[in-house]
């Protein structure tokens, strides 16, 4: 890889980036538009937890608590202060950083004590966290309390969502292939013995539930932003199980099978709708169907590429 | 490389998935703000909870919308137009109302919009409902804020502090009760929205606050402040809360002997009212946007036909469903202009409209002004209907 191509490519990319946004805003519907960055949002949410849920084999149930911590974090910032800085479109993005490193923070917090833990005890840790953060927001009137927060300037948008989408791909392909990754993943493959070759299994776990509070912090504070108005309930359990949803049914593990199953929870709801008041009882059978017929998940631990390779290549 | 070739793969797929939703595209996307005419039929676009932990609340709500939306279109609808209606289920989600609105609005093209129930909920959605100009009614959010956030926006019931007057008036007018007594929860906008009405208004008409205390959502031990409410006497004690809180301090006040009237808002509608606090919140008092033993014709009429079609006795949430549809078809009848800018200004010159909800009024702040109804706590989870105050 030279220097130039990388930076041909991704001014490439970043220009292509710009060029649907603006596409999209000027000549789609705005509803196609919406399910579209949903999907986005779904998108780094599914890849953020994947790197604990799936490569570290820990289960973290409080990923819609980093996402509320990223949203509120962004939002303090954009709305309620009066730094004229944060309020141009610009600003948003570091705001949204501010977020991510919010939520960064507290999974640094949480996670030092609670990953020394084994098994289901960091479930039920992380769930206690995303209650704890939901409850907090819901008694603090100044950013709205139960009724919510509205007036949020509408600033992400295609770009900026699918700017943090392809970042946190990549970084997540990166990672994943250094020693840091390898070490993440040996945690997986069997504890005791990444200790015994000397893996400081606890550091690494921390490093993995940063990183993946990061990326959550980031697609809350997009989310906001995009959504104009927040309220506590947002950030709640069944958000959590959602992104869960996303990595199981996509397959604990790969990168492309979470962004796979993220793309599925987010769309197959909005294709069901014809169904009415039974398009959840669908949804849901298809969960199931899925869980059935491959209880890997739909890629397995494998990725995309994988499959269109000759065998003994991958 | 491979990390940009990967990127860059991705990108030109969402290109492609973006050029498959372009062909959809039409004119009206750019005018987004254009008035709509109303073409062969008029659209009402609903969206609700009708899945999900508060489906209750879409559900009636639903059905009462229906109930009005039939009865038109069984006479030959609006003006010779028919209307239909189109709902989608937001499963009590704040960011599904939002994308189901927007789906309302620039893929079903509704000429009026129905909702929410929730307050966080309406205030979510209005701003997009105000971004395309098309009015919106919410049945029942009773939170101020909701009609502020633009001139599109409505309601068909009373809002928060209207309670807090209500029941001033009937402690001094029907119970000729004058010394009352405040017991407000900090933490609730609604509570102190109530509180702060029932303080104006009963000092206004003669009456006197002998103590005015508070308490935060979530406690559980009243005793202190209850003690300092007792030891000052009042003939009423008004506690606009929540059930929960509202049963537990009725408990303890009348451990302590307290022998007043207590006094409430909606927020004690519930079947867990009773099952918390027991026989001592029976004989209290609560304001309540409707009830289904009210003997007023309009209410009668309602409720047998609703039992007709759905055979169960309609909630508050079904009333004031009924309402917002039958509010928004007698605009439409009226408007000069069928159109969507021509039923919100039909809408917000509603006047004296009988509802089943009382008898409606839009006043410029784009909220109703309509009576209120007074339920007696008589035994557990059994509320009667004792009094209609008008505003």
């Amino acid at each position: 890889m030279t220097k130039w191509t990388f930076w041909v490519g991704t001014f490439v990319a970043v220009a292509a980036l710009w060029g649907i946004n603006y596409s999209l805003e000027e000549y789609a519907n705005p509803y196609i538009v919406r399910v579209i960055i949903n999907c986005g949002i779904a998108l780094i949410l599914g890849l953020s937890l994947n790197l604990v849920n799936g490569c570290a084999g820990q289960f973290s149930l409080g990923h819609a608590g980093f996402m509320g911590i990223g949203a509120y974090t962004s939002i303090l910032l954009t709305t309620l202060s009066n730094i004229d800085f944060f309020q141009s479109p610009m600003g948003i993005g570091w705001a949204v950083v501010a977020g991510g490193g919010a939520a960064a923070l507290a999974g640094y917090l949480v996670g030092l004590p609670s990953l020394r833990l084994r098994g289901d005890y960091l479930a039920i840790v992380t769930l206690g966290f995303g209650e704890i953060i939901r409850i907090f927001f819901l008694n603090m009137e100044f950013i709205g309390g139960a009724r919510g927060m509205p007036g949020i300037p509408r600033e992400s948008n295609f770009f900026w969502v699918y700017l943090w989408a392809a970042v946190t791909f990549i970084f997540m392909y990166r990672l994943i292939r250094s020693s840091t990754g390898r070490a993440i993943l040996s945690i997986r493959e069997n504890e005791i013995a990444a200790e015994a070759m000397g893996i400081d299994v606890a550091r690494y776990k921390v490093v993995a539930f940063v990183i993946s509070s990061f990326f959550a912090g980031i697609a809350g504070g997009l989310f906001a932003h995009y959504q104009g108005f927040i309220d506590p309930s947002t950030f709640n359990f069944n958000r959590s199980v959602e992104v869960v949803i996303m990595v199981v049914m996509g397959g604990m593990g790969s990168f492309t099978g979470a962004a796979l199953g993220a793309l599925l929870v987010t769309l197959l709801p909005e294709l069901l709708r014809v169904f009415a008041e039974y398009r959840m009882v669908i949804f849901s059978a298809s969960l199931v169907a899925v869980m059935l017929w491959r209880p890997m998940g739909i890629m397995g631990h494998k990725e995309i590429w994988h499959f269109f390779k000759k065998k003994g290549e991958a | 490389m491979k990390p940009v070739k990967k990127a860059l793969g991705l990108l030109s797929l969402s290109l492609i998935i973006f050029s498959a939703s372009c062909t959809k595209k039409d004119a009206s996307t750019s005018t987004q703000a254009a008035n709509v005419m109303v073409g062969e039929e008029l659209i009402f676009g609903e969206f609700g909870s009708m899945t999900g932990s508060e489906s209750t609340f879409g559900v009636s709500t639903h059905k009462g919308i229906m109930m009005a939306v039939d009865e038109v279109n069984a006479k030959g609808g609006v003006k010779g137009k028919k209307i239909k209606v189109v709902s989608y289920d937001d499963q009590g989600k704040s960011d599904e109302a939002v994308t189901v609105v927007t789906k309302l609005l620039t893929q079903d093209k509704v000429h009026v919009l129905l909702g929410e129930v929730a307050s966080s909920r309406s205030i979510a959605v209005a701003p997009i409902a105000q971004q395309y100009k098309v009015a919106m009614i919410s049945p029942s959010s009773t939170n101020p804020k909701v009609t502020q956030l633009g001139d599109y926006i409505f309601r068909v019931c009373f809002i928060d502090p209207f309670q807090g007057s209500v029941m001033a008036k009937f402690a001094l007018n029907n119970l000729s009760l004058k010394k009352a007594a405040i017991f407000r929860d900090v933490k609730a906008d609604y509570s102190m929205g109530l509180a702060n009405y029932f303080a104006q208004e009963f000092k206004k008409m003669g009456g006197e606050i002998v103590v005015d205390v508070s308490y935060s959502s979530g406690d559980v031990d009243f005793k202190p402040q209850l003690t300092q409410i007792r030891d000052k006497k009042p003939d009423v004690l008004f506690v606009p809360g929540y059930y929960t809180e509202v049963g537990l301090i009725s408990k303890q006040a009348r451990e302590l002997n307290f022998k007043g009237v207590l006094l409430g808002g909606d927020g004690w509608d519930s079947e867990k009212l009773t099952e918390i606090g027991g026989d001592s919140i029976v004989g209290g008092y609560f304001s309540n946007h409707y009830s289904a033993d009210d003997q007023n014709p309009a209410v009668q009429n309602f409720v047998k036909g609703y039992q007709a079609k759905y055979k169960e006795v309609p909630s508050g949430l079904a009333a004031m469903g009924y309402d917002a549809a039958a509010v928004a078809i007698d605009a439409a009848n009226r408007a000069t202009e069928m159109s969507t800018k021509g039923i919100r200004d039909a809408l917000a010159t509603t006047k004296n409209y009988p509802g089943v909800t009382g008898v409606i009024t839009i006043n410029d702040e784009r909220n109703a002004v309509k009576p209120a109804v007074v339920l007696k706590v008589t035994g557990p989870q059994k509320f009667s209907y004792i009094a209609t105050v008008n505003p």
